[in-house]
């Protein structure tokens, strides 16, 4: 006999919530599993001084943007707009947007 | 209790019967639908995950760092200018930092030079991020060529290749002694890229900057804080990436809501009207639509989410990665520690599940309260 319509679909449903679940815990563990990881990545931040994420490499200012200065990313010609299109991904850093210590 | 349960299997076996009829209709929505759903839940997951991670390792970055800029650009720093700011009550320590970039002509890829303050590499040597190893395929003991400041050539041996699970901080680095960098830069004696301070009380970070402001008003202090923002600003809901996707997923719901809000299709007001003549309850009908916005949009989701943790997850968010390498060279092949915020997979779920669901119901009320000889007609 042919499996009932609703029981094909709530065990579909089962099933995909099953996997969701699994990826999920399995999601947890993975995040204990790097604990170790992370705080030798953090060593490595303090022994270097380092203050960004190696995401973006194409700008300086997307590259290094906690320290970028307050021109970018207009800062190649006078009225030049942004034109790398990681400048165009990613918002405004804080310190660009809050207020800041210094006019510079 | 089973009676109940068994009335709602009937209509779940029906609805199922019903999409199924209209096979393509139905699978060309729920593919559209789960394609939308895995882009938003693969932004959430990527930026979320970014967020995270970088603020569990920078939260070691440095305290305040001090530039010098003139015309609003980086100018490097006296590092007579340390002595001053070293005095600063608060402050434990200043100490100058070198670093700076590298374009490689050869290869069209930027690298980052910095000088380590301790254990620097010996004098004609390197240590080289992985994302530099894989691009110019050079590995412990090789050469590498660069054109210094001047225009003669430096060569460096490559001391060691930077483990490859800092490659989200360290794949574009060059690791070089002082002199070595200082001969190779042109930065002059006396000068360093900017200060690094460390400080006694973090709450002191914003008085201390106020007081180098004051002291070398050519100066812009940076402190920690604002550093542990950036990544939070940088993949907030005001960044490009994450306004465009969103944008366009909810341009997509609203035309899926506008499609359902307007009204039924003939066939499916044809089979309200029979189902009304044959004795279903409006309460039925309605029941039925629910099953059906919540089959379609609810299988959609799980689909979505399951395949956007894969994808950013497993395969390293590889239908990013074009649009995040922009003109890079030197894209670091970075894996994402899987952080989930349920709170945001929740969110998810209210702004894809539920309005769909409830868009499906409204117009079949309006079919099902109608007499079902006119409905049919």
């Amino acid at each position: 006999m042919a499996p009932r319509n609703s029981a094909l679909y709530l065990g579909g449903t089962a099933g995909l919530l099953a996997l969701l679940a699994g990826l999920l815990t399995g999601s947890g563990l993975a995040v204990a599993d790097a604990r170790d990881e992370l705080s030798r990545n953090a060593r490595l931040v303090r022994e270097l001084e380092l203050t960004d994420l190696c995401i973006f490499t194409e700008a300086a200012y997307t590259r290094h943007p906690a320290v970028t200065d307050l021109a970018t990313a207009f800062q190649d010609a006078p009225a030049s707009f942004e034109h790398f299109p990681s400048g165009a991904l990613v918002g405004p850093p804080a310190h660009l947007t809050g207020n800041h210590v210094g006019s510079h | 209790m089973s009676g109940a349960i068994e009335r709602q299997l009937h209509i779940i076996d029906f609805t199922v019967s019903s999409l199924l009829r209209r096979k393509g209709k139905n699978g060309a929505l729920l593919t559209v639908y789960t394609l939308i759903v895995f882009i938003l839940a693969s932004v959430m997951f990527f930026t979320h995950a970014v967020k995270r991670e970088a603020a569990l390792v920078l939260r070691e970055s440095p305290e305040i760092i001090v530039q010098r800029t003139l015309t609003g650009r980086y100018q490097p720093i006296p590092i007579s200018y340390v002595e001053s700011i070293g005095e600063i009550r608060g402050v434990i320590s200043a100490r100058p930092r070198l670093w700076g970039y590298y374009y490689d002509a050869n290869f069209l890829a930027n690298y980052t030079l910095v000088v380590p303050a301790d254990q620097q590499p010996e004098a004609g040597t390197i240590d080289i991020g992985s994302g530099i190893s894989r691009v110019r395929e050079a590995f412990r003991g090789d050469t590498i060529g660069f054109t210094g400041h001047d225009g003669k050539p430096f060569a460096f041996v490559v001391n060691r290749v930077l483990e490859e699970e800092s490659r989200l901080l360290t794949a574009d680095l060059i690791l070089m002694r002082e002199a070595d960098y200082r001969a190779f830069s042109g930065i002059p004696p006396g000068y360093a890229t900017d200060l690094v301070l460390k400080v006694r009380n973090p709450r002191e970070y914003t008085t201390i900057a106020e007081k180098i402001v004051k002291l070398h008003p050519d100066t812009r202090p940076i402190v920690r804080d604002e550093i542990l923002r950036t990544y939070d600003a940088l993949f907030g809901w005001r960044s490009g990436l994450v306004i465009v996707i969103f944008g366009a997923a909810v341009l997509a719901f609203v035309i899926f809501a506008w499609d359902k809000a307007t009204g039924l299709s003939s066939e499916e007001k044809k089979e309200i009207g029979i189902l009304k003549a044959v004795g279903w309850e409006t309460s039925d009908v309605l029941l039925m639509k629910f099953w059906e916005g919540l089959a379609v949009s609810l299988t959609a989701f799980l689909a979505g989410v399951i395949l956007g943790y894969c994808h950013v997850f497993f395969t390293s968010a590889a239908l990013f990665a074009p649009v995040i390498k922009g003109w890079s060279t030197l894209y670091p092949d970075f894996r994402l520690v899987p952080f989930i915020d349920l709170a945001d997979l929740v969110t998810l779920f209210f702004f894809t599940v539920v309005p769909y669901t409830v868009t499906t119901i409204v117009p079949s009320w309006r079919a099902a309260t109608i007499d079902p000889d006119s409905v049919m007609r």
